[in-house]
């Protein structure tokens, strides 16, 4: 009975095969000197004009990784340092979300938590290659996101503990992380709405450029949101108008394979979602999810594409989590093959052992790493535990920019300025 | 271009547009079937950015069918002489006389903050080239250039959602529905994405956003392109929500929202656009804007207070007009800000004249007169001499067929009758009392 989606589970790949398939329709890698999305060509076609734009080259290039790695150690994806920092980045957000799910079950934190685990490499192969005033727009699932970004580990464990020392004073929550400052913009709880906004930030940075003349404004935006969005319409409209006005975007699918509890391949009409890219005239790429490196050489490739003025680009990362939905979802449909399948592929296992084996980093580091990852952990929940809970008078604060938005009151005056405003028991 | 008998046969349908019967605008799918009664292309790659071509043969696309018992009303003189010459600029008040259509007043004060403050800029469906489904940004992308003067595809989630993007990084976004009908496809973003992100984010973003264009019920376009939203957008914290009657208020609204720090819904109405009001010379500065959740009080009285927002405040300015004439003076308040609301302004007026009679064309139900009806009952319920009275739209889909849909919102004589009722039902019992 329960269904043809078990079956297919079973293999829970089936994308991989025809992806490999399909090549001749698209540009072949293997035969550019140029690493990824075949640079050489893309430069001329799209500084002409949009139309030619709409045949710019899709690659897979998770092919492109794997050949890489077949030559073997020759020249080494990353540097020490760089590996140290993703490895840090990723062990961050599994520690911190571990924590999540213990604090959520001790009733410190409440409502929906929607952890990130198993899909570390997403996060931290694109975010770590940001500067601080490029934009992350992401979903519910944001807690890592926010880390990655730079958001301090103790404000947002205090935001969900819904302390006033949060990142948003526990005005925002699990699904609603901003932070001004390191430029993540929320933090969208609803499917498709992030993109959108994601696409108007991006859309700022071409019109601080053109209209505003900041010249120098070269920052970037990244869209994340998983399979599920992609059947949405929001994704279709602003990859229509990203790729019309070559907005400075990526737009990157976590795709894990499930959306609560629908599998995406029962829910798509074609499963790949990377070959929407080229059908709106932007590059779209697959790449394996669970390998931070290879994210990462994409990530460079299309972050740099629209740093430079040329556009969208789409790229589906093939992931997997680890924990239910959310720490509601008691996660009955996805087959225990299937799981143990990813398991095994843990990304940041994977790295570990990339990073041994490349003597880019010892056992020592690395357990060095994990060990000051935990204590910053347990210090954000000592943080969060002990932060005092909003004032009363924080309730009628932050509705508007302009406190003066509550209108005038009984005696003429504006509203906001009546003492018991901000002891939040005045009448709006 | 010489105007031909066509031209001149739309000028006067033109002038008839201010009258509240007359039909509206729609979506571009009908365009064909108005051309054809029209006799222009509107598919036509326009000239229209060419100063050249004169308003009318503009706006002939859009003032839409005509329909058998306009006829009646055709040779109107008042509404005849509503019309614009066909030569005149854009920039209609400037003229000698001190009169300014609503359609001029929210172009020049779109004009004046683009020019003021560059990170003002406008989106929408038919803004640009089109010069505007309503000719509301007529000469806008000519004068701001095509990256502040967006035209964009037929997405209203996506571009709403792009202008709380850009509204999020300190850019301005004004972004035109082509009626608030389409709104309910970005409520979302008006919602979640606009109005919450301050509270959200405690503080750290906010959205200096505004959403405009025509709200309330047309003529003839049936119950999907006919619902105001004020009540909808007015029970939403984080959302401040204006409602304009005159150019005056056109003016200094829409000024004061795109100079506002929080998001803007700005809820016009097609039918008062071609609608001629005087205005001061205050209100032509550019300096000049109207104070957000202030009420007008547009004309005075001792006897009712009847509240309205946007068309409906002619309607009340009418009725009172008819009611002085039987010996009951009526005040009349403008609404002006559906969010915030000025209850004080409303609870002033009704301890003055201790009856109140709220009108809206919207739902009854949760409606703006239900929020203004809670407010006086809970800040001067000793004062009211009289039940409050209520007047909205009828509590139905809008029916298209034009008598059905006369009857389905708010007509004078209503209001006529409820401020009758209002103080007549109060004569005994005051006598008695």
């Amino acid at each position: 009975m329960s269904f043809s989606a078990s079956l297919k589970i079973l293999q829970p790949l089936p994308l991989n095969s025809t992806r490999s398939n399909e090549k001749p329709l698209f540009f072949d890698p293997f035969r550019s000197p140029s690493k990824f999305l075949g640079s050489r060509f893309r430069i001329p076609s799209l500084s002409k004009s949009n139309t030619r734009s709409r045949s710019s080259p899709a690659v897979a290039v998770s092919e492109v990784v794997k050949e890489k790695k077949l030559k073997p150690s020759s020249n080494l994806l990353i540097t020490k340092e760089e590996g140290l920092v993703l490895y840090e980045d990723m062990i961050l957000g599994r520690e911190f979300e571990d924590m999540c799910a213990q604090m959520y079950y001790r009733g410190k934190m409440f409502g929906f938590v929607h952890l990130y685990n198993g899909q570390e490499a997403v996060s931290t192969g694109f975010i770590k290659l940001l500067t601080k005033r490029d934009t992350v727009v992401s979903t519910y699932r944001d807690h890592v996101h926010a880390l990655s970004k730079g958001v301090p580990s103790r404000e947002v464990m205090s935001e969900l503990f819904g302390k006033t020392t949060g990142c948003c004073r526990g005005q925002g929550g699990s699904m609603h992380m901003f932070s001004k400052e390191n430029n993540l913009i929320g933090g969208f709880a609803f499917i498709g709405e992030g993109i959108p906004v994601a696409t108007g930030a991006a859309f700022t940075s071409k019109y601080k450029r053109e209209v505003l003349k900041e010249a120098d404004c070269e920052d970037v935006t990244l869209a994340f949101f998983g399979d599920g969005t992609c059947n949405n319409g929001q994704f279709y409209e602003c990859l229509n108008m990203a790729a019309l006005w070559k907005l400075p975007i990526v737009f990157v699918v976590e795709n894990n394979l499930w959306a609560i509890g629908m599998s995406h391949l029962r829910a798509t009409s074609d499963p790949e979602i990377w070959k929407k890219g080229p059908a709106f005239g932007m590059p779209g790429v697959h790449v394996d999810g669970m390998d931070v490196l290879k994210v990462r050489e994409v990530a460079k490739e299309a972050i740099g594409r629209a740093r430079r003025g040329e556009g969208p680009t789409l790229v589906e990362c093939e992931t997997y989590r680890f924990r239910g939905h959310s720490l509601a979802d008691p996660d009955e449909l996805r087959d225990p093959d299937e799981k143990a399948h990813y398991a095994a592929r843990d990304p940041i296992v994977a790295l570990k052992k990339y990073l041994l084996e490349n003597n880019l980093a010892s056992e020592q580091e690395l357990k060095g790493i994990k060990d000051k990852i935990i204590e910053e952990v347990e210090e954000a929940v000592r943080f969060a535990d002990e932060s005092p809970l909003p004032a009363r008078s924080q309730l009628l604060e932050n509705v508007f920019a302009d406190p003066k938005g509550f209108g005038i009151g009984p005696d003429g005056k504006y509203r906001c300025e009546d003492p018991k405003f901000t002891e939040g028991t005045a009448h709006v | 271009m010489l105007p031909t008998p066509l031209d001149l046969y739309t000028q006067t349908l033109r002038g008839l547009a201010s009258q509240w019967w007359w039909p509206a605008v729609f979506k571009p799918l009908h365009f064909p079937q108005i051309s054809r009664l029209i006799g222009s292309n509107p598919f036509q790659r326009s000239n229209s950015i060419n100063a050249g071509q004169s308003n009318l043969s503009l706006e002939k696309k859009m003032w839409g069918i005509v329909r058998q018992k306009v006829g009646a009303g055709a040779s109107s003189i008042p509404a005849l002489q509503r019309i614009r010459p066909a030569a005149s600029s854009s920039r209609y008040y400037s003229s000698a006389a001190k009169e300014m259509t609503v359609r001029d007043a929210l172009n020049s004060a779109l004009d004046e903050e683009m020019s003021a403050d560059p990170k003002v800029f406008l989106m929408g469906e038919e803004v640009g080239e089109y010069q505007g489904a309503y000719k509301i940004t007529k000469g806008l992308l000519e004068k701001y250039g095509p990256e502040r003067v967006l035209d964009t595809p037929i997405t209203e989630a996506g571009f709403a959602g792009i202008g709380v993007g850009a509204a999020y990084h300190g850019l301005k976004p004004v972004v035109e529905f082509m009626t608030f009908n389409f709104s309910m496809q970005a409520i979302d973003h008006i919602i979640n994405s606009a109005a919450k992100t301050n509270y959200m984010s405690a503080g750290q973003i906010s959205v200096p956003i505004v959403f405009r264009g025509p709200n309330g019920a047309a003529a003839g376009v049936g119950a999907q392109h006919s619902q105001c939203y004020a009540a909808w957008y007015g029970s939403c914290p984080g959302l401040k929500v204006l409602a304009p009657y005159s150019s005056e208020d056109a003016r200094g609204l829409l000024k004061a929202a795109i100079r506002d720090p929080d998001p803007v819904v700005f809820l016009e109405n097609e039918l008062l656009y071609g609608e001629s009001f005087p205005v001061s010379a205050e209100v032509l500065d550019s300096s000049f804007t109207a104070p957000i959740g202030k009420a007008k009080i547009e004309r005075e009285g001792k006897d009712v207070t009847i509240t309205a927002f946007s068309k409906m405040v002619g309607y009340a300015l009418k009725a009172a007009e008819l009611l002085s004439k039987e010996g009951i003076s009526a005040e009349v308040i403008n609404l002006r800000s559906i969010r915030p609301l000025d209850r004080a302004t409303i609870n002033t007026s009704v301890r003055k004249t201790n009856r109140l009679v709220t009108v809206e064309e919207g739902f009854p139900q949760h409606g703006v007169g239900a929020e203004i009806c809670t407010s006086v009952v809970e800040e001067s319920f000793g004062y009211l001499d009289a039940p409050v009275e209520r007047i909205a739209g009828a509590d139905i889909p809008m029916p298209y067929a034009a008598n059905l849909e006369r009857m389905a919102v708010p007509q004078v004589e209503d209001i006529v009758r409820a401020a009758k009722r209002a103080c007549y039902r109060a004569v005994p019992l005051a006598a008695t009392g």
